[in-house]
């Protein structure tokens, strides 16, 4: 059987459901982590620690760029304020159930409280940023969000916000300091103690632990996979939840509106309705997806939360292809796995594979030793944490270049993904009586 | 150039000059009235207190020279602009500075002169998207699960008449097709088709069969009598003097942002004023 034939039928195949499409995908990054792993010098544990980190991630990244996409691929609303979302999210969360005692004080409300108000702020101020930039044409749009973003961003780490006493309550963000924030809420499934830092583990965690000991894996690996599957099931319910706003006469509006606003409202359509309501959902999804990042490590600073990370999610985004929920998706793990994790996976293989040298003090000494046809200290060079992070945004960039060139729909973005709740091609009138 | 322009702020008295009975004064049982219309752009008066009704039922033409103002009445009556001054009644409502979503959804609406489908939706979706007050096009109803069955259930019905409608105008087998695709004609068709599907009182067309060829006019003509038969209303703008002339009654001819006559087809080509406006005052004075 030749290899286009087999191409052909696992294409055949991964196009008859969007499930089995998301399976593969999840199926062959796996699979190229797994192949990755022993060349980077990864034992069992690690090799299952590299594994969670993209699950992990894949997840996280799933619900951010189905957030954008449902503002952007669908309704055509050019938000570039994703990180400040997601910081207004994180933050209220934070104010509202971290410790008073902790670094950036907080209420100690309990968690589902302030994940609730997170996600009802991040509402709010999303309404409240994109309210006068609605009824303008899409630019305003993007410049009101972008500015915005970084105004939550600057303030969050304003000294002045360090730590606010209110009416005998202290509050505050930690400023530069960054804030803690409550621990990680799967604990709860396997220590005594939850909060505290070496805890014993309950009676889960008894049964647990031993048996992936067994194998070398350790406990933090395995509560780090217990959270990354929560993540998934959220993502499947987030992925489920914007199917159905897209297939549906409210989908059909907000495509309406991207396509062209004076046709949607000569339809009778009251579009800015419309995009405020879309907007603000897609704000809270956005400040749902930063919790649940920020609250697996239990600390979250303003850094997090720069312009870059509202482009990773428009990468990613771009890369899935916008208007597909499943493209979004696959998309956020195609980003992830390859273009945000992969250069540190090529940079851990060449450093476990080849005897990494003296590292060359500047770029003209890395290519000076070329000359003499010895690209190690070149490749030493490459493979530094700066540069080599410095080469993920090279590398990001000429991917973009290539995408808008050669495929701008993305990987799924040229489907027919018809807005309905119902098959429009198919007719009650030929198959009988309905 | 007209006789004698009407001063800025002599409201609505006998609003154009000359004019014969007919024109000016729309008749009360008029589904749709335009009353002393105006609007500026900077120093250019667009429409400057135009006057004319269209009444149930009729194939009303609204022609004129360019720049005559047609297309920003379309504008003004439609919501698109707010007028300077004057009134729109639709119907026995006050319309005036409505905007277009709550013009459309009382039942007037319109197309555009230039085609404008949304390019990345199928036929069928851009169908779809007509019909008025449909209940999924609200967020939780498309969502929940109970709601949701409701909203199918009215998409099943929906999907049918948009079936039946793309049969009306013979694009049927278009039906899943991008609309970007679709040819100058055709989308000018699917557009007609999509007003359809809103279930209108009253539709304005705005140069429905400009780049349209002969054949595909025809039939579209013919869609267009045989809906006014159902009791559809339509004022269209058209530039094809044959067409209008074949198939419209009255005629309301605009010049300089004015009524300048209203009339039956041969009242209107034995006018000299209407044939100077064309011509520029050259001729027929």
């Amino acid at each position: 059987m030749s290899a286009s034939s087999i191409s052909g039928r696992v294409r055949a195949w991964a196009g008859v459901s969007d499930a089995r499409l998301l399976l593969l995908v999840a199926l062959g990054l796996y699979v190229l982590f797994l192949v990755a792993a022993p060349l980077q010098g990864y034992d069992l544990n690690g090799t299952f620690n590299s594994l969670r980190r993209i699950t992990f991630l894949s997840a996280l990244y799933g619900i951010l760029v189905l957030a954008l996409n449902l503002q952007w691929g669908y309704a055509g609303l050019f938000n570039i304020g994703v990180a400040g979302f997601m910081a207004v999210g994180v933050y209220t969360m934070g104010i509202l159930s971290s410790a008073p005692t902790s670094t950036g004080a907080g209420l100690g409300l309990p968690l589902p409280v302030g994940i609730v108000g997170g996600l009802l702020a991040a509402t709010l101020v999303g309404v409240l940023a994109s309210l006068p930039a609605l009824r303008l044409r899409g630019d305003y749009l993007a410049i009101v969000t972008l500015a915005a973003g970084e105004i939550i961003r600057l303030t969050i780490r304003s000294p002045v916000f360090q730590e606010v006493t209110v009416g005998g309550v202290t509050i505050g963000t930690g400023g530069p300091q960054g804030m803690q924030l409550p621990e990680n809420p799967i604990r709860i499934l396997f220590y005594e103690e939850p909060a505290a830092f070496a805890s014993d583990p309950n009676a889960i965690g008894k049964a647990v632990f031993p048996f992936f000991e067994g194998f070398g894996i350790e406990d933090t690996v395995v509560v780090g996979w217990a959270y990354a599957l929560v993540l998934i099931l959220i993502l499947g319910l987030v992925y489920w939840l914007l199917v159905r706003v897209g297939n549906s006469p409210f989908g059909r509006v907000l495509k309406a509106i991207r396509e062209d606003e004076l046709v949607a409202s000569s339809l009778g359509k009251d579009t800015r309705w419309f995009k405020v309501k879309v907007f603000a959902l897609g704000c809270a999804l956005m400040g749902l997806g930063a919790i649940l990042w920020r609250l697996s490590g239990g600390y979250t600073s303003s850094s997090s939360y720069m312009p870059i990370q509202t482009f990773y999610v428009f990468i990613a985004l771009i890369i899935g292809g916008a208007g597909s929920n499943t493209g979004s998706v696959v998309g956020g793990a195609v980003f992830v796995a390859l273009l945000f994790e992969g250069p540190l996976v090529i940079r851990r293989l060449i450093s476990n594979l080849f005897e990494i040298g003296q590292v060359p003090r500047t770029f003209f000494d890395a290519l000076g030793s070329l000359a003499g046809l010895d690209p190690g200290p070149l490749l030493a060079y490459v493979v530094t944490d700066v540069n080599i992070s410095a080469l993920r945004l090279v590398l990001l960039g000429v991917v973009l270049v290539y995408l808008i060139q050669r495929r701008p729909q993305g990987l799924l973005g040229h489907r027919k993904e018809v807005a309905s709740s119902v098959d429009l091609s198919e007719r009650s009138g030929t198959g009988g009586e309905k | 150039m007209a006789a004698d322009a009407p001063s800025p702020t002599g409201a609505a008295t006998e609003a154009p000059p000359a004019g014969d009975a007919a024109s000016g004064t729309p008749s009360d049982d008029a589904l749709l009235a335009v009353e002393d219309l105006r609007k500026s752009f900077g120093g250019i008066h667009a429409v400057d207190g135009a006057s004319f009704g269209v009444e149930a039922g009729s194939l009303t033409a609204l022609i004129g020279p360019n720049g005559a103002g047609k297309s920003t009445t379309f504008n003004l009556i439609t919501g698109v602009l707010d007028p300077d001054a004057g009134s729109i009644v639709f119907d026995g409502t006050d319309i005036t500075r409505y905007r277009p979503y709550q013009v459309a959804n009382r039942g007037l609406v319109r197309t555009f002169q230039i085609a404008r489908e949304l390019d990345e939706m199928t036929v069928l979706e851009n169908l779809m998207l007509g019909p008025r007050g449909q209940s999924g096009e609200s967020l939780w109803r498309s969502v929940l699960p109970g709601t949701r069955r409701q909203v199918q259930a009215e998409e099943i019905e929906l999907r049918e008449r948009a079936w039946e409608t793309l049969e009306f105008f013979e694009i049927d087998h278009l039906a899943e097709e991008y609309a970007g695709n679709l040819s100058g004609g055709q989308r000018k068709l699917l557009e007609m088709a999509r007003v359809l599907m809103t279930d209108p009182e009253m539709v304005l067309l705005d140069e429905p069969l400009a780049g349209v060829n002969p054949t595909l006019s025809e039939k579209l003509l013919e869609r267009i009598h045989e809906l006014r038969t159902e009791g559809y209303t339509f004022l269209l703008v058209e530039h094809d003097m044959d067409v209008v002339m074949g198939h419209c009654d009255p005629i309301v001819v605009m010049h300089q942002g004015q009524v300048l006559t209203t009339g039956s087809p041969e009242e209107v080509r034995n006018d000299e004023r209407v044939l100077e406006a064309y011509l520029g005052g050259e001729v027929g004075t």
